[in-house]
């Protein structure tokens, strides 16, 4: 029988990481990720997990405890938002460089200044060159659902990388859901103990960290790159075996209603679930549009996207962070980039949005199904990047 | 004398290399063979070396070798900082331009 509980997004995290048997989890509390720890230093209360629960004075220091649990071959998760994963920048490329394989929950935040607790992807598109695969949930199951997935990818020897999921603040870290979940047995068969490769072990010695000058950087980092084109190949393993055990399918990324479409939407997390539901309701007048939302940003599902694309003659990119002086934000700078690479010529154009935890509305979502429409229908771009919803 | 560029040849590419740069033998400090950073080689005519030491006491890396009647450098470790050059008061080493 499914077990169906009601839990905020945030909960259903630490509900995937009590079932994941984590050895360490070192972390600091920050809106809007603070009930990920503050849940599951209940269960370290409660006796229900044997975890060992570090508490840090900085989010630097959480990662950095991180890196070296990692590296003794425990399984460790943290979590983090915001200004937490700003601090931790500089440990997250060390994390990944040195290949420990540390899932973290990230409950997207804007970044200050002005100081704002609110949904926006700036947090984590500030750090998105540092390695780490970049998973992207559009509700609490996916994000319960990709916790386990990522602790499986993360470890795999053919990837050794560190994976953070990434769930909207607010819009998905405190709204309750009802989330199917799995036995605890069921979970711990799916995801046995992790099998290190190589672990600092006091008997047999090794040098971790080493200075690395020009003549040896260059292939280290290499390797760093070729880990992440192994992943898609994991992933892809991974999401197989998870939908034998739940019946969910998961990919790179999901489409939606995109078979005839001839116009859609392109975006990541929580926005997708309005897309979604505004593109069902334009459907019914019988507007052929569609959603793509990748699932993992990185490494980028190109093969995917171009699949998904397939005779869209007109795609609307939805940014919700700023990349400021660009000639597009992230995401349409990586779809775009995409669609040139294999040799794929249509329009697009790249929407800046809900920055602060500005509301995406179904009304603005449906104008912009309408203009992608429209230069699907007359081939020329009116704006490329256009500003939804910000006041004159 | 070991070739310059046979010393990067030598050098593990990134199929081969531990992951993350983990060194993963302890006291392999002096199997780097740091040779290849030269931009400079030190050549000593042997014939006029008069075995004064002097650039063997100079030598920053410890890549001059005492030999009975004169002296050598060790490639190997050699960073070519020319020190040897400046100090010999015979003037019998001479720095010659690596090529890549």
């Amino acid at each position: 029988m499914v077990k169906v509980i009601g839990l905020t997004g945030d909960e259903a995290v630490a509900y995937a990481v009590k079932q994941c048997n984590v050895d360490v989890v070192a972390a600091y509390p920050i809106t809007p990720q603070t009930i990920m720890v503050e849940a599951f230093s209940e269960y370290v209360h409660n006796g229900e997990v044997n975890t060992e629960f570090v508490c840090v004075e900085s989010e630097h220091s959480a990662m950095s405890a991180c890196v070296g649990a990692s590296l003794t071959g425990a399984r460790v998760f943290t979590a983090t938002a915001s200004q937490g994963l700003a601090l931790m920048h500089e440990i997250l490329y060390i994390a990944s460089g040195l290949r420990c394989p540390i899932v973290m929950g990230v409950a997207n935040r804007a970044l200050s200044a002005p100081i704002n607790i609110h949904n926006d992807h700036s947090d984590m598109m500030g750090s998105r060159d540092c390695g780490w695969i970049q998973i992207y949930a559009e509700n609490s199951q996916e994000a319960y659902d990709w916790v386990i997935q990522a602790f499986k990818i993360a470890e795999d020897p053919r990837v050794l990388l560190p994976a953070s999921v990434n769930l909207d603040g607010f819009i998905l870290s405190h709204s309750m859901e009802g989330v199917e979940v799995l036995e605890d047995e069921e979970v711990s068969k799916f995801l046995p103990p992790r099998k290190p490769v190589i672990t600092i072990d006091p008997t047999k010695p090794v040098t971790v960290g080493a200075l690395c000058l020009p003549d040896y950087y260059f292939e280290v980092k290499f390797q760093q790159i070729q880990a992440l084109k192994e992943a898609y190949k994991v992933i892809r393993e991974v999401n197989k075996e998870y939908e034998v055990l739940t019946g969910r399918k998961y990919g790179l990324l999901e489409t939606y209603a995109m078979e005839d479409a001839e116009a859609a939407i392109v975006c990541l997390g929580s926005t997708a679930g309005t897309a979604k539901a505004v593109a069902k309701e334009l459907r019914k007048n019988g507007k052929k549009v569609g959603v793509i939302k990748p699932w993992i940003y990185r490494p980028f599902p190109e093969e995917d996207l171009i699949k998904a694309v397939g005779d869209v003659k007109a795609l609307a990119v939805l940014d919700r962070a700023c990349s400021f002086g660009a000639p597009f934000n992230a995401l349409c700078n990586d779809v775009i980039g995409t669609l040139y690479r294999h040799g794929k010529n249509l329009n697009v154009f790249n929407c800046l949005y809900g920055l602060g935890g500005r509301d995406m509305t179904p009304n603005d979502l449906k104008s912009i199904f309408n203009e992608a429409l429209e230069v699907a229908k007359t081939g020329k771009v009116k704006e490329y990047v256009k500003v939804v919803g910000v006041r004159e | 004398m070991r070739r310059f560029e046979e010393l990067s040849e030598k050098k593990l590419g990134w199929k081969s290399l531990p992951i993350g740069g983990y060194l993963l033998e302890p006291g392999s400090a002096m199997k780097y063979k740091t040779g290849d950073w030269r931009a400079f080689r030190p050549v000593i005519d042997q014939e006029r070396c008069v075995n004064c030491l002097l650039c063997w006491i100079y030598c920053p890396d410890s890549a001059i070798i005492r030999l009975e009647k004169f002296v050598d450098v060790n490639y190997d470790y050699c960073k070519g900082c020319g020190i040897c050059a400046n100090e010999c008061p015979v003037k019998c080493i001479k720095m010659v331009e690596e090529r890549r």
